[in-house]
């Protein structure tokens, strides 16, 4: 830890970092196990095209499940990512629709010319589902992506997704592997919340949709954010604050529409929020959107700072980088 | 057009000068372009388009075709004067080249131009593209081979030895490489800017079946061409073609040899001229 905030007092048990991928769960919430790999062999068992590549992170990017039931249609790279995606334009090419996954700063970073020149300029149908996104592991900046968005919302042609639990990511396999294009999704692994069951949510590609309404505050948030903005609207609600949550899983493109709806609407603060960097984000498409169309409401951003962050548990950064739920709710309540 | 087997009606020679003139003539429609590196390819693309590949002229996405995919995007100049003689841009696009709205833009893109079946440029993609192909095509079961014409400066990209290393993983006995080796690329001699030598060596211990040739021999290109095709273990093939810039017209091979060969307005005509002297 960074010398930059005072020492825990010595009662107190310092908190580990924990496993690389630290479980976003809080205690006692409801999770489910590898949605993504589960929901991408259910949809192998029906579409033969459908094929998998990873850069020696199966086990890491629950591509192992798809791995372990079509052997013959997983195709393991090795730990080198522009292979990865260069070799996935390769397949899209001959028809297959591949599913290419490994951690989102290995993709954004390394392979961005791959995925750029590759995929993206050709409007090759290649999926790149990537583990680790924003701030989702303790082990620092090597392994945290807080600027795959800022990379990725810039590639033309790219579609960029940020799922927000379990039951989004395995409405959002079969709904990207259906549309025809190249598509950037973040993947939450391993044991992953479920929330939006309990909204009577779907997932629909390019839609944002409105998970609880309130009249003071909107927040405009995108994965799992959105989790905590849930949170925060429901304590805010017992001090009285009534708070929507506007949730927009696919940042590119924007669903302008439905944000600018529901950004007209008078008297409400208006934040966004977001498991990323501040810039190139959420945030800064947002508030584009509404500044394009001389919508001015009081707007604030949660989102990462524009710094390399910290290693330690991820608890302890959430809060540090105002991202847990705790925070979001003190950041609103001093924006009233 | 399936083209090995018998004797062609065109000599291989004849494609080559053909390839060659369609280059020059595009040059001269710009009064520049990479002439050196359409010039010193000329003949492995003749042997390619002329002997060693399956497609169909009238239909380049034809299923069963052989793959030909150009990394090294400058050198689309060479790549349009083949796919020109091989019936599968019609000749009077030509004049277009490197101008607004032509579907022959000075660096290769596969949504312009037919028979362009990647988009290179950024070099060190075009093999691992390849990879990933020959695993689709084995997925297919097809009998399809999948070219992927390199540089010698090409090999400085990381990108291409993590491609080597899977071919041979992957035994893609559908992949064959050609490298141009002219030992030229931008700030220099490509042995000076980063050594690639001992390039066979190299190829053989990532696993593939190497052969080296004067890559302007018709007939040593043809074999490698043939050997290449029909090597029988498991394995990816290349064929390192040592190539002359310029070859083919002699005041250009001779010329000071940069990665951008210059030619004044007044030399397109005699280039031409000189070329047609030595057609065979």
């Amino acid at each position: 830890m960074k010398n930059t905030t005072e020492p825990a007092a010595p009662a107190k048990k310092r908190l580990t970092t924990s496993a690389m991928i630290a479980s976003i769960a809080g205690e006692g919430q409801p999770t489910r196990p590898a949605p993504f790999g589960h929901a991408l062999a259910a949809l192998a068992r029906e579409r033969q095209e459908l094929v998998g590549l990873t850069a020696d992170l199966g086990k890491y990017t629950d591509m192992h499940l798809f791995a372990k039931e079509f052997p013959e249609r997983f195709f393991q790279m090795g730990m080198a990512e522009q292979l990865l995606m260069s070799a996935a334009a390769g397949m899209a090419r001959e028809g297959f629709v591949p599913f290419a996954t490994t951690y989102a700063v290995f993709a954004s970073r390394r392979a961005y010319d791959f995925i750029c020149m590759a995929i993206a300029e050709e409007d090759l149908n290649v999926k790149i589902v990537c583990a680790l996104p924003g701030l989702t592991t303790g082990y620092g900046p090597s392994h945290q992506a807080t600027d795959d968005i800022a990379i990725f919302r810039a590639m033309p042609n790219l579609m960029v997704i940020d799922p927000c639990d379990a039951h989004e990511l395995e409405q959002a396999v079969p709904a990207i592997a259906a549309h025809k294009g190249p598509v950037y999704m973040r993947l939450l692994r391993g044991n992953v919340p479920l929330v939006l069951d309990r909204y009577d949510y779907r997932f629909e590609i390019g839609k944002a949709k409105t998970l609880t309404s309130g009249n003071e505050v909107l927040v405009i948030s995108t994965g799992l954010m959105t989790m905590r903005a849930l949170e925060a609207a429901e304590q805010l609600r017992a001090d009285g604050v009534e708070v929507s949550v506007l949730h927009v899983p696919t940042i590119k493109p924007l669903d302008e529409a439905t944000i600018l709806a529901e950004a007209r609407k008078p008297g409400r603060l208006v934040v966004t929020a977001e498991n990323h960097s501040r810039i190139g984000g959420l945030g800064e498409a947002v508030a584009t959107l509404l500044m394009l169309n001389g919508v001015t409401p009081t707007f604030r951003q949660i989102a990462l700072p524009d710094a390399f962050l910290d290693a330690g548990a991820l608890p302890t950064l959430h809060d540090r980088y105002g991202i847990s739920t705790e925070a979001v709710c003190a950041q609103i309540k001093s924006w009233l | 057009m399936s083209t090995h087997a018998t004797a062609p009606a065109v000599s291989l020679a004849e494609r080559a000068y053909r390839i060659r003139r369609n280059a020059l003539l595009m040059g001269q429609v710009q009064g520049q372009g990479y002439i050196g590196q359409a010039l010193g390819a000329a003949d492995l693309l003749a042997v390619a388009y002329f002997h060693a590949m399956d497609y169909q002229s009238q239909d380049p996405a034809w299923e069963g075709r052989d793959r030909f995919y150009l990394s090294i995007g400058h050198y689309a100049i060479a790549l349009y004067a083949a796919l020109i003689e091989a019936g599968i841009v019609p000749a009077e696009e030509l004049e277009t080249y490197g101008c607004d709205e032509s579907r022959l833009p000075m660096s290769g893109m596969a949504s312009y131009t037919p028979g362009m079946e990647i988009t290179g440029g950024s070099l060190g993609h075009g093999l691992g593209i390849a990879v990933g192909a020959c695993l689709g095509l084995k997925r297919k079961q097809s009998a399809s081979f999948v070219y992927n014409l390199l540089s010698d400066g090409e090999l400085n990209e990381g990108s291409t030895w993590e491609a080597a290393m899977s071919a041979s993983h992957w035994k893609l006995d559908n992949l064959i490489a050609v490298i141009d080796v002219n030992n030229q690329q931008a700030d220099g001699h490509s042995s000076e800017i980063l050594a690639f030598e001992p390039i066979v060596e190299r190829w053989q211990s990532f696993g593939w079946f190497a052969q080296r040739v004067n890559g302007n021999d018709l007939q040593a290109l043809v074999a490698a061409f043939d050997a290449a095709r029909h090597h029988p273990v498991a394995q990816p093939r290349v064929i390192i073609c040592d190539t002359r810039m310029g070859k083919g017209v002699p005041f250009l091979e001779t010329r000071e040899k940069t990665h951008f060969i210059r030619v004044d307005e007044h030399e397109w005509e005699q280039a031409l001229t000189a070329l047609d002297a030595g057609r065979q």
